[in-house]
């Protein structure tokens, strides 16, 4: 009723009325949080350089040029040169590859488990869900770092798929606490109810009316997930049981920099990378945070 | 009160056990423990054999398991099965400096905290709120070994250049110093500002938020209706019940501190648990890791125990029964 009186009233003024989906209202308000929009611009112009590294490093990870040796920034070598003279600013965008192939890794798969974790323990309650808390809580009491530390040691053997799937493994907790929090109380609202009636099964109800409902923090979570992984494997590296230094990652670079402080360059610009990916996926995480709650409708035309 | 203390303390003892029963199993598959000894030319064949013998390596896990519970239950946390001393008396020396790091650091990025988190609430959107936001979204997204490097490198070159000794950037004290001393203060100086750096974040972010809360909260508007001075509703009405929630996060970041201690420990090669951690995984001592993962579980554990009790203390809602 009122929305046929205010498109009445629109149509009188001589104004459209368009009706958008729930993705277009969320586009539209993404696309207003200008620093989300350019974050993202940012964090996909260095992914990318990342995905093409052998197109677009000028110099191969490991090519050694002992006349240029330890060598500060310059034209010919942006982020200068180690004692090997191996180009610092080609081995960044090879570190780059690494570290994001990580974190897409982590985030896709921690995502995966979460909510399939928090959709069975939210949906059915009573003892799976009690089941799958307490789990979550044994996972919780350990102090985080140092339990990935030991199984990357133990496990991890330097190759950057074995750590990923370590990480994600350990990954999935705070989601599905998220998810399952959603579904509970999803799961008292009328148009489940209404589907029950219907004769919908469990996994319908589940995957067709109660998951796109959730779909705003999953998202959120696997975005900041992203950074997260990306943060913590550069800390496994460092301490050198994670990534092993042949394999160009950001934190190996930082990790094989440290020993000469005299070479700044080193430890600087992969840790400036690290930081500059960090902050802007972080960035897209809390504008997708207001684009995607459907509660806000607000769309400056 | 007390039933609640001592129900969730009987309530953590099986936590305890199904965590370390699990990380038993996982560190036990992995491999031979008695690898580093086999490898060592100064065992030989017989001795390694009375080892485990001695440790029941030979057994199935889960027999293994209960002889490692009953050594660390009764035996002070058992024995390294690489050097064949008792692991206690190493845990009790790097607990005391880890705690120096941590209790030092922690009340500075507190107080911090708290007051940039006030000042950014109570003067929302104003220059001073961006700058703070700014900054701690910038701590958010910086790695801390990379933070600690920056510092360690800055004054490495600051003493290279003018020979300028303003903070050490390795080991805890030099030889003939005490613990109290300028020596501690300029040997802790870097890892504290690290750790103060990236826990400030945190704290801030939280207190402005809390802040915020409760200043649009009904009893706020009723102290100032009540034309009660602007400072005293903040400091009597706001700022005390905003610092509640800051005790739940200061519990829960117990972990992430433990975190950030292995990390800058092992930057400034402090003596402390993180480094003696990193080194005995980097030498398979898995009888130590285990030891220092249960330790650090318990202290955990603790830390959210104690949480609850103080906040069941200051929140007047809240009473365990």
């Amino acid at each position: 009723m009122l929305a046929s009186a205010a498109a009445e009233e629109a149509f009188e003024y001589g104004l459209e009325i368009k009706a958008r989906s729930q993705w277009a209202y969320a586009r539209r308000r993404f696309l207003r949080h200008r620093l989300a929009v350019g974050s993202l611009l940012v964090v996909t112009a260095i992914f990318v350089c990342g995905a093409f590294a052998n197109h677009i490093a000028p110099y191969g990870f490991e090519d050694v040029d002992l006349i240029y040796g330890d060598q500060g920034p310059s034209a010919k070598h942006l982020f200068g040169t180690d004692e090997l003279g191996r180009d610092y600013f080609s081995r960044v965008i090879y570190g780059i590859r690494t570290s994001e192939t990580v974190g897409l890794f982590v985030a896709g798969l921690s995502t995966l488990i979460g909510v399939m974790i928090g959709v069975l323990a939210g949906y059915y309650g009573g003892w799976i869900d009690n089941l799958l808390m307490r789990l979550t809580d044994l996972v919780l009491t350990l102090p985080a770092l140092a339990i990935l530390l030991t199984f990357s040691a133990l496990y991890g053997s330097g190759n950057k798929w074995r750590i990923a799937l370590i990480l994600a493994l350990f990954f999935w907790t705070g989601l599905a606490r998220i998810v399952r929090g959603v579904f509970l109380s999803l799961r008292e609202k009328e148009y489940v109810e209404a589907a029950k009636a219907a004769g919908a099964g469990d996994l319908r109800i589940m995957l067709r009316h109660m998951l796109p409902n959730s779909i705003g923090p999953i998202v959120v979570n696997a975005t900041l997930t992203v950074a997260q992984a990306i943060l913590v494997e550069a800390a496994l590296a460092f301490l050198g049981l994670g990534i092993q230094p042949p394999t160009p990652a950001l934190g190996v670079l930082v990790f094989e920099g440290q020993d000469l402080p005299q070479d700044w360059w080193l430890t600087i610009f992969p840790g400036l990378t690290l930081v500059l990916i960090v902050l802007c996926v972080n960035f897209v995480g809390d504008g997708l945070r207001d684009a995607l709650d459907p509660t806000q409708r607000r769309v400056r035309a | 009160m007390f039933a609640f203390i001592v129900r969730r303390l009987l309530y953590s003892i099986p936590v305890l056990l199904a965590t370390s029963f699990l990380i038993f199993t996982a560190v036990s598959l992995s491999g031979d423990p008695a690898a580093r000894l086999k490898a060592n030319p100064r065992y030989d064949q017989k001795s390694i054999e009375v080892i485990e013998k001695k440790y029941k390596l030979d057994k199935p896990i889960p027999v293994r398991y209960f002889y490692w519970l009953k050594d660390v239950t009764t035996n002070k946390l058992g024995t390294s099965l690489n050097t064949n001393q008792p692991i206690w008396p190493d845990i009790k020396r790097v607990m005391s400096h880890t705690a120096q790091l941590i209790v030092t650091s922690s009340i500075i990025a507190i107080l911090i905290g708290i007051m940039v988190g006030v000042f950014s609430a109570i003067r929302q959107y104003s220059i001073f709120d961006y700058t703070a936001t700014s900054l701690s979204f910038l701590g958010f997204a910086m790695p801390t070994f990379w933070l600690a490097l920056l510092l360690q490198i800055l004054f490495v070159n600051i003493y290279l250049k003018w020979d300028l000794r303003i903070f050490y950037t390795s080991g805890l004290n030099n030889p003939d110093e005490g613990a109290f001393s300028l020596d501690r203060i300029q040997h802790l100086g870097l890892p504290v500002a690290t750790l103060v750096i990236i826990d400030f974040a945190l704290y801030s972010r939280f207190m402005r938020a809390s802040m915020l809360e409760v200043i649009n909260s009904d009893y706020v508007r009723t102290a100032r209706a009540k034309g009660l001075a602007e400072w005293r509703v903040i400091l009597h009405h706001v700022f005390r019940n905003a610092l509640i929630p800051l005790v739940t996060v200061v519990a829960l970041n117990v972990g992430g501190l433990l975190g950030g201690a292995i990390i800058t420990e092992s930057v400034f090669s402090i003596d402390g648990m993180g480094f003696y951690f990193r080194s005995k995984l980097a030498q398979l001592d898995i009888y130590a890791v285990m030891a220092w993962l249960l330790v650090t579980s318990v202290i955990i554990i603790l830390a959210n125990l104690l949480a609850d009790i103080i906040y069941g203390y200051l929140d007047p809602r809240i009473r365990y029964s």
